[in-house]
């Protein structure tokens, strides 16, 4: 059974007027972001192939816009958690793909220093805090972080990235109800990419429209195209502007769609979902869609999305090469950021 | 030096650290308008308003998360449960999240944060409300466990806690809340990691902690007056355990006596035991025994109650054994 996604209609890029040229290189820049995010996706499924990354690995090929889109809304001071298929959003935040890849390694200069791995990654001074791996365990960290915004009277927003299967936990309806009674600064983006590992959104929720349960607390909610990105960042735009100014929560439902596996141990189609499926949604890859209307809207041509592309690839190459030859975590990291060291207590 | 009832010494150390530092706040069930469920909170909304008082809906797992999450980014929650019964709802953010997040994160993210509550057995109030954790939380590493027993002992922890840059589980015993003791006004901190010798003694070392104290002290009392000198060791922090002093008591008195509130099975005393038959086994002149709550969910009668507990009758009879006194 196929259940309608929002806007699976195969839509031509709409043309707008010809943007301002600072305007052109944002978006070919976002676009570069999205080519980045695949390609670096693409090789680390193959190193994982290889053994050099070990563990889990849960891929972002599909769901590129929602990342980028996202943190184009977003300020340099605003905090930003996500779930285990992390690195997208990660690299859309600015982490260079150096530092991710060397993670995926395992590491001495990943961005956790080699002992978080590909569902760990953080990095304060982006106020990426995480990478979390318990389904739906993040969620009230966020509103914690929202809730310390509040507490501080500043204007940031606090961001968090979840997978449709959380909204059926205990931790997301204490984390919404608790950001909504106290007029938080929090934006929840729920990446709706239909399946919970192999379970169907309409197999495990007693309701379709993910952006409902907002309803019972009140919060703003909206249910966004994730495979157009202007679609995501005008919606989140919204969502940081209620934060800001209203110091109101939102709940976004972003429908999107993961081409690849549940994790790399996973096939890509099977016992639930069909081959026709993934084809069918592969028509809307969210980087052709972009691409697209960036060369409708005339700011690109082929042969520069191919160029953009080759950059990004050699960028990926270029992080491959840095994890494999970095050297592992010394000895004695196993026993260091246990426990703060004392001289920085107090 | 002022006496202070237990209760009292921790809403001392609460308003006194919350005076001095402004990124400390309290949250919790009932922690304001109610003036806490054990009064630990009296007139502390009134004195520093709702939003460094923050009455939580019933929702343990939550707001423990969002505790964590506010320390993540510079906070310093006190995150008040209950009982740490209820806490149960709350592990997952308490060990997945808390105790993780500086190791995971490379040493990048600590979570200077404090869970508080009262643990533990009360009276009658069956399966449910009267269970000890603490060997759960002291198995995890990248928590610090602390149970104190006196109201000085209380303040003091209290203050570490607050101050401490990593998450700290600080266990209270509800029977504990009335007990009256001298504590020092003021800047008094006492470090967390340290044990302390509440009664010298030559004969038999008494290990213990939280509520157990009082039953060891009593114990060491009718034991005294039959000519038996047990010393009696307050553990007072679980995790970082405070092996030296243990193990300098046990080479002193070659007999020891581990008294805990909690079952047995794979409890704090197991630990205890282990450390000291690695590191004091030519010192011991008898096997160490364990005195702990009896192996099965709390009875709601009174007297099955009694039973499953641990009391000075049980820890006296477990010296004698230690002794090898008829």
């Amino acid at each position: 059974m196929t259940l309608p996604m929002a806007g699976t209609s195969a839509a031509q890029p709409t043309r707008t007027k010809k943007p301002d040229a600072a305007t052109a290189e944002q978006w070919r820049h976002w676009l570069r972001q999205m080519f980045l995010i695949r390609r670096f996706e693409e090789k680390a499924g193959e190193a994982y192939s290889l053994g050099k990354i070990g563990g889990f690995c849960h891929l972002y090929i599909g769901q590129e816009a929602v990342g980028v889109g996202t943190m184009a809304a977003l300020r340099d001071d605003d905090y930003i958690t996500a779930s285990y298929r992390e690195h997208g959003q990660a690299l859309a935040r600015g982490f260079s793909a150096r530092t991710i890849m060397a993670e995926l390694f395992g590491k001495a200069p990943g961005c956790s220093g080699g002992k978080g791995g590909s569902m760990h990654l953080f990095d304060v001074s982006k106020g990426f805090l995480g990478g979390h791996g318990i389904v739906g365990g993040h969620i009230p960290l966020t509103t914690g972080m929202a809730f310390a915004i509040k507490y501080r009277n500043t204007d940031q927003v606090a961001v968090c990235f979840f997978g449709e299967a959380a909204v059926n936990n205990g931790a997301f309806h204490e984390a919404l109800n608790m950001a909504a009674l106290w007029k938080l600064p929090a934006i929840y983006i729920c990446e709706n990419n239909r399946y919970g590992m192999g379970t169907a959104l309409e197999r495990a929720s007693a309701i379709y429209d993910i952006s409902e349960r907002a309803c019972s607390y009140d919060m703003a909610n909206e249910v966004v195209d994730g495979q157009e990105l202007l679609a995501v960042k005008s919606a989140v735009e919204r969502a940081v502007r209620r934060a800001r100014e209203e110091k109101a929560p939102t709940l976004l439902e972003v429908r999107t769609y993961r081409f690849m596996g549940h994790s790399m141990s996973d096939p890509i189609h099977g016992h639930y979902r069909t081959r026709e499926e993934v084809e069918d949604q592969r028509k809307r890859d969210p980087i052709t869609l972009w691409s697209q209307k960036l060369i409708a809207d005339g700011v690109l041509d082929e042969p520069g999305a191919r160029a953009i592309d080759k950059s990004a690839m050699d960028e990926v190459e270029d992080a491959y090469r840095f994890a494999d030859e970095a050297p592992d975590p010394a000895p004695e990291a196993l026993w260091t950021d246990v426990y703060a060291p004392v001289e920085e207590s107090r | 030096m002022p006496t202070l009832t237990y209760r009292d010494a921790l809403n001392q150390a609460l308003r006194e650290e919350m005076t001095r530092d402004d990124r400390v706040f309290l949250m919790g069930e009932e922690v304001g308008v109610y003036q806490g469920a054990y009064k630990v909170s009296r007139g502390l909304l009134e004195e520093f308003g709702p939003m460094r008082v923050v009455d939580t809906p019933i929702t343990e797992l939550g707001f423990a998360g969002v505790g964590v999450g506010a320390a993540m980014v510079g906070l310093r929650p006190i995150v008040e449960f209950m009982t740490w019964n209820f806490a149960l709802l709350a592990v997952d953010q308490l060990v997945n999240s808390a105790a993780k997040m500086r190791y995971m994160s490379g040493g990048q993210v600590g979570v200077p944060a404090v869970f508080r509550g009262p643990g533990g057995a009360a009276l009658q109030l069956a399966a449910q409300h009267s269970q000890a954790f603490e060997s759960w939380y002291a198995h995890i590493p990248g928590l610090k466990v602390v149970m104190p027993a006196t109201p000085a002992d209380a303040k003091g922890l209290l203050k570490s806690a607050i101050r401490d840059d990593d998450p700290v589980i600080f266990i209270e015993g509800e029977m504990l809340y009335n007990v009256k003791g001298e504590v020092p006004e003021g800047e008094h901190l006492i470090p967390i990691g340290r044990a302390d010798v509440k009664r010298e003694g030559g004969d038999v070392t008494l290990i213990c902690h939280s509520k157990t104290v009082t039953v060891a002290l009593k114990a060491a009392e009718q034991l005294a007056g039959d000519g038996v000198h047990a010393e009696v060791v307050d553990l007072r922090t679980i995790r970082p355990l405070d092996t030296e002093t243990v193990l300098a008591s046990v080479g002193k008195t070659h007999r020891c006596v581990v008294v805990e509130e909690g079952w047995s099975f794979a409890g704090v005393g197991a630990q205890v035991v282990d450390v000291i038959q690695r590191d004091a086994f030519d010192e011991l002149d008898a096997p160490v025994i364990r005195v702990t709550g009896a192996d099965v969910p709390m009875p709601y009668n009174k007297q099955l109650e009694k039973a499953a507990k641990a009391d000075p009758a049980k820890v006296i009879a477990a010296v004698n054994r230690v002794l090898y006194r008829g």
